[in-house]
C-alpha cells in the first residue's frame, strides 16, 4: 500500500534516500538543500538506515568523499545547491569522468553574485557539460520517484554515469505536498543490490583509479563518455518503463501536455511547467490550441523526441530559467533550436529567459508568451528571438 | 609505441581504470626522448660517474664496467654527458 503523507521537496528527497539506504552519504548543508541533509542525518541518528554519514567541511570534500566511496565499491550519494555545486566543481567532473554512478539530489538556486538564495537553474546549467546526467522535476512527488529511478539509471552497466536530480529551490524544496510513498521493500527490490564494476577494497583484483592520462588515451576516455550519454538516451526509457510498471507511473524522457493537436506551445522545465499547464488549460477552454512540452532529462538531450513533439507546432516559446550569456538565449533554447537545423518541419521559435534569482513567474507572464506566439503565427515571423520575461 | 599499436576507445576499460597492477613496467618512457647519449667507448675510463648521476638508472654496468645505455627508459636528459670527466658521451638526435 502506498502511504499518503505531507512532505516538502527536500523531505521527499531525504525519504527517497532513506529507502535507497546508500552505503555512504557525504554532504554539507547549503540553502535550500539543507533540509535534505538535516532529515537524512536524523534517519542515520535514529538508526533507521545503516548508511555511513560523513559530515564534511565543504562541498569539495563532499564530492571527494563520494568519489572515494564509489571507487571503493559503495553506493554513494550527496546533495547540494548553487554555490555548493560550484565549490565541488573540480570533483564533479572527476566523478563523471571516472564513471562513478553517484546520485545527487540538487536543489536549484541562483549562483552569486549578487548573493541570492532563490531558484534559478544557473547552478546545474553550469554543470551541463560536466558529463553528469540531469533530470529536472516538476514537483516533490517527481523528485521522490526520480531519485529512486536515478539509482538504476546511473548504475546501468552501459551508462555508469553520475546523475543530478534537480528540483526548484524553495518552490519545490520547501512547499508541502501530499506525497504517495512506496513500500520500503518495493523500493529496495526495484533498485536491487549494487554491483560495482570494480572496488578498491577488492585486494584480489587490484586496480588503479584516476591515473595520469595524457595525449595518448585521454581522448579515448572522453569518447567513451559520449557513448555512455548516447546509450543513456535508449536505456533511460527502458528503466523508466520498468519503474512505471512497478509503481504505476508514466515517466519518460519528457512530458508532452495537450500537445497532440497544438498549434502553439511553450517548452519549460521543472516547477514552472505546473504554472504553464494552468495557462494551457485556460487557453484550451477559450478554444486556442495551446500545449506544453516539459523536457525531464536535459542530459542526455532527447533531441529526437523533442523534434518529433514540436515539429508540427506552428510557434514555440522556450522558457529558460538561466542565462547562457552567449547573447543567443538560454541553454535549453540553444539546444532545441539547434535540434531543428536539419528538420524540414520546424516551428517558429523564440526564447524567454525568466525567473532569475527566484523572480516570481505567474500565469499572466505565460499568457503573455502565448500572446506573442499567436502574433508570431499570424505574422509568420518571430518578433524577437531572445526575450526577458518579468524583468523591469 | 606506434599509433597503430595503441588501443581504441572500445578496447580499454572505461573511466581511465587500470584493471591490473604492474603495468608501469610495460611503459617504455624512452619514447619521450629527443636526444640520446652515445658513448665513444675507447675514451671511457669506467669511472661510473654517469652511473651515479643518471636519474633513471639507465647506465648499464657489469663487473665495474660501463656497458652502455638502457634506451627503453633513457629520456635523454644529458646529465651523463655533462658529468663525464673525459667527455666520452655525446648527445645525438634520436
Amino acid at each position: 500500500m502506498n502511504k499518503l503523507i505531507a512532505l516538502t521537496g527536500d523531505q521527499a528527497a531525504a525519504e527517497a534516500m532513506r529507502q535507497i539506504e546508500p552505503d555512504v552519504v557525504a554532504a554539507y548543508p547549503i540553502t535550500p538543500q539543507t533540509e535534505i541533509v538535516m532529515n537524512f542525518s536524523q534517519f542515520v541518528a535514529d538508526g533507521r538506515v545503516k548508511t555511513e554519514m560523513i559530515s564534511v567541511e565543504s562541498e569539495h570534500s563532499a564530492m571527494s568523499a563520494c568519489v572515494g566511496a564509489a571507487a571503493a565499491g559503495a553506493r554513494a550519494m550527496t546533495a547540494t545547491s548553487a554555490n555548493g555545486l560550484a565549490l565541488m566543481w573540480e570533483i564533479v567532473y572527476i566523478a563523471a569522468s571516472t564513471r562513478l554512478p553517484i546520485v545527487m539530489p540538487t536543489v536549484n538556486r541562483a549562483l552569486s553574485a549578487p548573493i541570492n538564495i532563490h531558484c534559478d537553474h544557473s547552478d546545474t546549467m553550469g554543470a551541463r557539460d560536466s558529463g553528469w546526467l540531469q533530470v529536472y522535476c516538476e514537483n516533490a512527488q517527481e523528485v521522490y520517484e526520480s531519485i529512486i529511478a536515478a539509482v538504476r539509471i546511473a548504475e546501468h552497466k552501459d551508462i555508469q554515469l553520475p546523475i543530478m536530480v534537480c528540483q526548484d529551490g524553495f518552490i519545490t524544496s520547501h512547499a508541502v505536498e501530499g506525497l504517495k510513498i512506496f513500500d520500503d521493500k518495493k523500493v529496495k527490490a526495484f533498485i536491487g543490490e549494487y554491483k560495482p564494476r570494480f572496488s578498491l577494497l577488492d585486494i584480489d583484483n587490484p586496480v588503479t583509479v584516476g591515473p595520469l592520462d595524457l595525449q595518448d588515451y585521454y581522448f579515448e576516455h572522453k569518447r567513451q563518455q559520449s557513448e555512455a550519454m548516447k546509450n543513456a538516451l535508449t536505456i533511460i526509457p527502458g528503466v523508466l518503463g520498468e519503474f512505471n510498471k512497478e509503481f504505476k507511473r508514466d515517466y519518460g524522457l519528457l512530458e508532452a501536455y495537450r500537445l497532440d493537436d497544438a498549434e502553439i506551445a511553450v517548452v519549460v522545465m521543472s516547477s514552472t511547467a505546473g504554472t504553464a499547464k494552468v495557462v494551457v488549460d485556460d487557453l484550451r477552454t477559450k478554444g486556442l490550441k495551446a500545449g506544453l512540452l516539459r523536457p525531464r532529462f536535459f542530459r542526455p538531450f532527447p533531441k529526437n523526441e523533442i523534434v518529433k513533439q514540436l515539429g508540427g507546432i506552428k510557434a514555440v516559446g522556450v522558457l529558460d530559467r538561466s542565462e547562457s550569456f552567449s547573447t543567443q538565449g538560454g541553454p535549453l533554447f540553444i539546444d532545441i533550436r539547434s535540434a531543428f537545423y536539419e528538420s524540414n518541419k520546424k516551428p517558429l521559435i523564440n526564447n524567454y529567459i525568466f525567473g532569475l534569482g527566484g523572480r516570481d513567474i505567474g500565469t499572466e507572464d505565460i499568457e503573455g508568451v502565448f500572446e506573442d506566439l499567436i502574433k508570431a503565427v499570424k505574422d509568420n515571423k518571430v518578433r524577437k528571438i531572445v526575450n526577458y520575461l518579468g524583468v523591469r | 609505441m606506434s599509433e597503430t599499436e595503441k588501443k581504441g576507445w572500445k578496447q580499454i576499460p572505461i573511466g581511465g581504470l587500470i584493471a591490473r597492477p604492474g603495468t608501469a613496467k610495460e611503459y617504455k618512457t624512452g619514447d619521450w626522448r629527443t636526444f640520446k647519449p652515445v658513448r665513444n667507448e675507447p675514451k671511457c675510463i669506467n669511472c661510473l660517474i654517469c652511473w651515479a648521476y643518471c636519474p633513471d638508472s639507465c647506465i648499464m654496468v657489469k663487473d665495474g664496467k660501463m656497458l652502455g645505455f638502457n634506451y627503453d627508459y633513457c629520456k635523454g636528459c644529458g646529465i651523463c654527458a655533462s658529468v663525464c670527466p673525459v667527455k666520452c658521451i655525446t648527445m645525438e638526435k634520436g
